[in-house]
């Protein structure tokens, strides 16, 4: 076990948590302030990498495909709290649960019909494609460095977005009281447009970058739907630190687990089974830390509510 | 409703008559899958509705019980005296282990907990190779239940899925109104108030929870020996996700609740995908009606709630 390869899958690992972190970010707000499981949260991320998909074919830039991608789910996301999710806040979880459902159902039909039961292809740009030396030995692939600056740009942006401005300070304060923030006077119908918006344009920019290097099709969103869920609740429903460390901790578990615990089984268990053993043992114990934290501290890591 | 239940129970007795009739013998299939379905949601039914316990890893017993006769079979045990029992045990177990630790926590994180603990059993089950791994373990056919009934009929099968099915939701109605169903539907309304007149609350849920399991067991072991083929799918959480909609679609607390949303959830798709591919469509389109329309679910338009009634 070279420590080059240890690094390479602590990078993939950064990665696939900054990309959860995208997707949880939106989840979390949602939940925290306005209460609401939203569990179609999963579709404004396939939407997202279908946007691009499209947009990197007919304009052939990718950024402008990540751009549109982007503004476009944000304003289907709005277009869905004002339509339909806005009335359901004040239904309890189980409604919620069954109308989001409901909206998977319809969006993935949706989506089917639009763009047909084939997984699009979206292009890694051909200035990315190439690996970077990041020092003698490892070659790492371009792109996904840059799927670890963007992340880390938009983390760092969203959390001086929270914690600096005036707008953040409505949303911390939306998501630690509810009732009080009412009372003090905030305009929550358009704070909570507004948070809608901002949650699925981050899905959408996740879905545009991991697009190329996962494939872009129908359910692709509950299968990381799931994980996202599990990245807030150890991180503490409404919490965007909560969110962030979640996130890293569950990508790091995931991607090491999937490498490294196979590598490490090999020396005491035969290959073959060894290999088919540590793929499943990797997501079982993001389960077991998620069940553990709920366990030992039930309001995440980080509670939002103090 | 003792009103509605005889006749529906007299209309499902003829019902393969009537199917026979009119030559359509796919339908019995159709209609054992439903009641198998209407078991597995009744029992989550009687987790959520009455015992206000929010398990979002229902699938996990479910799954557990199929999987337990799949394995039985493979290893030879091949009578319904067996491995039936067995799988309601072994899911009861399950489900009595995951719940001491699951109702330490309350709300979304019992959701999540119980949640948790299905996916770690789904991937257990992804894991074992032997036992089929990723592609599940197919069965080489149903289990022998003896008497002269061979269950390769789909018409004898039907027939012991009805009978089963009727005879656990007279328990459970019974379970419901009895001391034990008061009390938890008491923790229900008011968890602190229970406690504090003296009544064990971990304990009644805990019982409750299992009890759940041990039924969805069966349900499992029913639907491996319809579909011939032990999945891990019958344990993701999507299939937990299905049979929560089932109960909230026919209506939470409601004892035919789960009957009636996986009556109507699995009939919904069948109609509408003879219709058009795009059926999740018009499924979508359906649910969202009701919730909008009748957010305590189906029954609810029927009657009022009345935790006195059945």
């Amino acid at each position: 076990m070279d420590w080059i390869l240890l690094t390479e899958q602590t990078l993939n690992g950064l990665q696939f948590g900054l990309m959860l972190f995208l997707l949880a970010a939106g989840l979390t707000l949602v939940f925290g302030i306005m209460d609401m499981i939203n569990l179609a949260h999963g579709s404004l991320y396939m939407v997202g990498a279908y946007l691009a998909a499209t947009l990197a074919v007919t304009t052939g830039s990718f950024v402008i495909a990540l751009l549109g991608a982007a503004a476009g789910t944000a304003i289907f996301g709005a277009l869905l709290e004002v339509s339909l999710l806005r009335t359901l806040y004040q239904k309890d979880h189980l409604t919620q649960v069954l109308a989001t459902f409901a909206l998977i159902l319809i969006i993935n039909e949706g989506t089917r019909m639009i763009w047909g039961p084939q997984a699009l292809m979206l292009n890694i740009p051909d200035a990315l494609s190439g690996p970077v030396e990041l020092f003698a030995g490892l070659n790492y692939p371009a792109y996904r460095l840059l799927i670890i600056a963007v992340g880390v740009a938009v983390a760092l942006g969203l959390y001086l977005l929270v914690t600096r401005t005036r707008v953040g300070m409505l949303v911390r304060a939306g998501a630690s009281n509810r009732e009080m923030a009412l009372a003090m006077g905030v305009n929550v119908k358009r704070l909570f447009t507004a948070v809608f918006a901002v949650g699925a344009a981050l899905s959408a920019v996740a879905g545009a970058l991991l697009g190329p290097l996962l494939a872009v099709q129908v359910g692709m969103g509950e299968s990381i739907l799931i994980l996202a869920f599990v990245v807030i609740v150890i991180g503490g429903i409404g919490s965007i630190r909560g969110a962030l460390v979640g996130s890293l901790l569950v990508g790091f578990v995931d991607t090491v687990g999937r490498t490294l615990l196979p590598m490490g089984l090999r020396t005491v268990l035969p290959p073959a089974v060894a290999s088919n053993l540590g793929p499943a043992l990797a997501s079982i114990l993001i389960y077991v830390l998620m069940a553990s934290v709920l366990f030992w501290r039930p309001q995440g890591l980080f509670p939002a509510r103090g | 409703m003792p009103g509605v239940a005889l006749p529906a129970l007299a209309l499902l007795i003829a019902l393969p008559l009537v199917i026979q009739a009119i030559g359509q013998p796919f339908y019995t299939v159709l209609a054992s899958r439903i009641l198998i379905f209407a078991l597995a949601a009744s029992s989550l039914n009687l987790l959520i509705g009455f015992g206000g316990m929010v398990s979002f890893g229902h699938a996990a017993f479910f799954g557990t019980g199929a999987y337990t006769v799949a394995i039985l079979m493979f290893h030879g045990v091949d009578s319904a005296w067996i491995a039936w029992p067995a799988a309601v045990i072994v899911s009861a177990l399950a489900a009595t282990a995951i719940g001491a630790i699951s109702l330490h926590t309350r709300g979304v994180y019992f959701i999540m907990i119980t949640l948790a603990f299905a996916q770690m059993i789904y991937y257990v089950f992804v894991s074992l190779k032997m036992y089929g791994g990723d592609d599940g373990l197919s069965l080489p056919g149903r289990s022998a239940l003896g008497l002269g009934l061979d269950l390769k009929s789909d018409m004898v099968f039907y027939y012991v899925v009805l009978a089963l099915v009727a005879m656990t939701m007279v328990l459970l109605g019974r379970l419901v109104n009895a001391r034990f169903g008061r009390v938890l539907q008491g923790i229900r309304e008011n968890e602190s108030r229970a406690a504090a007149v003296g009544v064990p609350v971990y304990r009644y849920q805990l019982v409750c929870f299992a009890i759940g399991g041990a039924m969805a067991g069966l349900a499992g072991a029913l639907a491996v020996n319809q579909s011939g083929l032990a999945s891990p799918n019958l344990l993701y959480w999507t299939q937990s996700g299905m049979l929560m909609i089932m109960v909230i679609l026919g209506g939470v607390g409601f004892l035919y609740g789960g009957v009636l949303g996986a009556t109507v959830l699995l009939l919904l798709e069948e109609v509408l995908s003879d219709y058009t591919i795009h059926w999740q469509l018009g499924e979508g389109v359906v649910l969202l009606a009701i919730v909008l329309y009748a957010p305590n679910g189906l029954l609810s338009i029927i009657r009022r709630k009345a935790p006195a009634d059945a």
